[in-house]
């Protein structure tokens, strides 16, 4: 097909840096999936065990291989988190295999949340989520160091406040 | 007391708590009814009964006193209550606010910004309606965060609706003149009131809205004829009131409600007549006809027949029998809800009136609506009619046309009808470009059109649709167009738009394709675009992004009318 050639993978060309997340993020994530694959696992014995499920422990091989090929590629799915503050909007991305790019004007911003988990607190790590009035906007950005993450939640009022608009 | 919008407290309808409560009651004296029928009919027709109920019991201790006492105690409690609860139950509208306080335990108070409001309707349900009343709902963005006022006076609504409006448009009340002149009306009508002592809340309304109407008179934009009549009532409340005082209270009410309840919908002044949309019953009953659920009805009919014919055990009809009977009912509410309906445009916004014994009607302010999408199911396509929906941030609490979410602002319309409502809900998007881009969105194929649409690859994933899925932005608003089958076109104004994203997957990676969404306040609308062109994603990315920026700094709907546009 005589077509000029678009690049394979979605990528905004004119952004020259992201601002990423702390590295120490990579750390809450792989808890969070070995707990889930623990639990997932606790299910599978108790089909073994208990109801006795001949195929039950090739299931929880699976859940195995899911789960450790999910820790290996979170150093990569962490570091492909990045936002970053241009002129009049918020720009944030995630994901390597399922990429997302979202653009939010300051103005349209409702709240600011910092929520902060029990082991990203022992880490000194922090969510901030950008909420409008839109539920699908989803912009929540994860592992910020706590200073950080306050210090980006009082610029971004300050910018809101600033390009203020309605609904 | 020249109008309600004045910033002092005022009561709603004295009837109010009667008419809010009004199905219990009538559920309450029901229950007696049913359980003294027997009483009742030896009472009247002298017909001995047996048995004991609990008034045997009483008559036979001889505690009919006490059971009076006690029947008369309970009564005067409730009308207490009521009176009180509507002495409690007060409100203001003034320059900047709408404030509701009510509760006789828990107080409560509801505050609403005026340039906050998202919508503000009038609904009349029948028996209300028999009685001149109407309830007022000022919609704000949130859940539950309406500011309710029921019930008020039929006229009094229409006359408190369009002076909100008027105060929130950034206009503010007119000056000295007119309020002298309002104050000349108020006393005129004042000396009426005093002449009619014993028909109490109608000569009252009539002095308000007679007092309401010359002041309106006096300001520029309202300045026709002293004698207009107020919206949506037969007879001006004034006259009225006078005619009720001669006929001796009585017969000018039941004349009076009378003349209300049959007449127009719309009135005639409130809008210019070739702004007005409506739809004629026989296209309502085909509409109603020929949508999903009679597919799903015929399917079960067959289903049934089926089952029969090869001896099955019944239990399919047992199963599906009662739903068909329902579905008449189904059928019926939703005729009857969208008979006599009308948009048209006023000059604070699009106007949406509908029902035949319940009546509703909603303004919705410029630049209150976030996506509209117009869509055409498979089976009207052969008579070529349109459905138009929005999002809105507000949510009135009352049903809208149709029966469903105040968010069908168009039920069934041909192509004519859908350039006239958009005309009136995006205002300065009906020049011959914008409209030709609108019809290629409605009915084009896909090809070189204005719209930049899905590559050939997309054939994989969306194998109908890929020729007509596509996008264009013009003046501040973004067109979504895609489906084949049954065809959707999506309009997006940018100054609303909360935010956008692109979105690509493994398989959307494989083709050099890629997703995108306008995220807008939550409705019925979900303006996506399931395949584009990676790159061309990216170009729609950089644009919406630019546009909503753009837009949103120009926006100055919040307060519509204000003459220099200047934002706050």
């Amino acid at each position: 097909m005589p077509e000029p050639e678009t690049p394979r993978r979605l990528d905004l060309p004119d952004v020259p840096d992201w601002k990423r997340v702390s590295p120490r993020y990579v750390l809450v994530e792989i808890v969070g999936t070995v707990l889930f694959g623990l639990a997932l696992c606790g299910g599978g014995a108790l089909l073994w065990l208990v109801v006795g499920l001949e195929w039950a422990p090739y299931l929880i091989g699976a859940i195995v291989l899911v789960t450790l090929l999910t820790v290996l590629f979170e150093p990569r799915r962490v570091r492909a988190i990045g936002y970053q503050l241009r002129q009049d909007d918020l720009l944030f991305r995630r994901g390597i295999m399922f990429t997302r790019f979202v653009s939010v004007p300051y103005g349209r911003m409702q709240l600011v949340d910092i929520t902060r988990g029990p082991i990203a607190r022992w880490l000194g790590l922090a969510d901030l989520k950008f909420v409008t009035a839109a539920a699908s906007s989803g912009v929540l950005i994860p592992g910020l160091a706590e200073a950080d993450a306050e210090s980006l939640r009082d610029r971004l009022v300050e910018l809101a406040e600033s390009r203020r608009a309605g609904l | 007391m020249t109008s309600l919008a004045d910033g002092e407290w005022h009561r709603l309808h004295p009837a109010s708590p009667l008419l809010r409560g009004g199905i219990f009651i009538v559920a309450v004296l029901g229950f007696i009814v049913a359980n003294l029928r027997e009483r009742l009919i030896d009472f009247f027709f002298g017909v001995p009964v047996y048995g004991s109920d609990p008034i045997d019991e009483i008559m036979r201790r001889g505690a009919v006193g006490w059971a009076l006492l006690i029947v008369a105690v309970v009564l005067v409690l409730i009308l207490l209550g009521f009176y009180l609860s509507w002495r409690m139950h007060t409100f203001r509208v003034s320059d900047e606010v709408v404030e509701v306080r009510s509760g006789l335990v828990f107080r409560s108070n509801r505050r609403a910004r005026l340039d906050r409001i998202q919508g503000v309707n009038i609904v009349r349900p029948f028996v209300p309606r028999l009685f001149g009343a109407a309830k007022l709902e000022v919609s704000v963005a949130g859940q539950d965060a309406n500011v309710q006022l029921a019930y008020l006076g039929s006229a009094l609504a229409d006359a408190l609706r369009r002076d909100i409006l008027h105060l929130a448009s950034g206009l503010r009340q007119p000056a000295a003149s007119a309020a002298a002149a309002a104050s000349a009306a108020a006393s005129a009508a004042a000396t009426s009131t005093s002449a009619v002592p014993n028909s109490g809340t109608e000569a009252e309304n009539g002095a308000e809205t007679g007092g309401f109407r010359s002041q309106r008179a006096s300001a520029p934009e309202f300045g026709t004829a002293e004698g207009r009549v107020p919206e949506g009532s037969g007879a001006p409340a004034g006259i009225g009131a006078a005619a009720a005082g001669i006929a001796g209270g009585v017969g000018g009410f039941a004349v009076d409600r009378a003349n209300e309840f049959f007449a127009p919908e719309l009135d005639p002044d409130a809008a210019p007549p070739e702004s007005v949309v409506r739809i004629p019953p026989g296209r309502l009953i085909g509409s109603v006809f020929f949508s999903g659920f009679t597919v799903f009805l015929v399917l079960a009919g067959i289903a049934l027949v089926v089952s029969i014919a090869f001896g099955g055990s019944g239990w399919l009809l047992v199963a599906i029998l009662p739903g068909m009977i329902g579905s008449v009912s189904y059928y019926f509410s939703r005729f009857t809800k969208s008979l006599r309906y009308s948009i048209a445009g006023t000059p604070d916004g699009v106007r949406v009136g509908f029902g035949l014994l319940s009546t509703s009607n909603e303004t919705l302010p410029p630049g209150r609506i976030h996506a509209i999408r117009v869509s055409q199911p498979v089976l009207w396509r052969p008579f070529g009619w349109w459905q138009v929906r929005i999002n809105t941030a507000g949510h009135s609490t009352n049903k809208g046309a149709a029966g469903e979410a105040n968010t069908t602002t168009l039920p069934v319309g041909t192509e004519d009808d859908v350039a006239r409502v958009l005309e009136l809900i995006l205002p300065g998007f009906n020049s011959a470009e914008h409209l030709a881009l609108i019809g290629r969105g409605l009915l084009s194929t896909g090809g070189d059109d204005g719209f930049t649409n899905a590559p050939g690859r997309a054939a994989w994933l969306r194998p109908f649709s890929w020729r007509r899925t596509g996008y264009a932005i013009a003046d501040g608003i973004a067109l979504l167009r895609r489906g084949t089958v049954s065809r959707e076109l999506i309009l997006v104004p940018l100054a609303r738009l909360q935010s956008v994203g692109v979105s690509q997957g493994p398989v959307r990676r494989i083709l050099r394709l890629a997703s995108a969404a306008l995220h807008t306040v939550a409705g019925p609308v979900a303006a996506t675009l399931s395949v584009l062109d990676a790159g061309e994603a990216v170009t729609l990315f950089e644009r919406v992004s630019a546009g909503a920026i753009e837009s949103a700094h120009l926006d100055t709907s919040h307060h519509w009318n204000l003459p220099n546009g200047a934002p706050r």
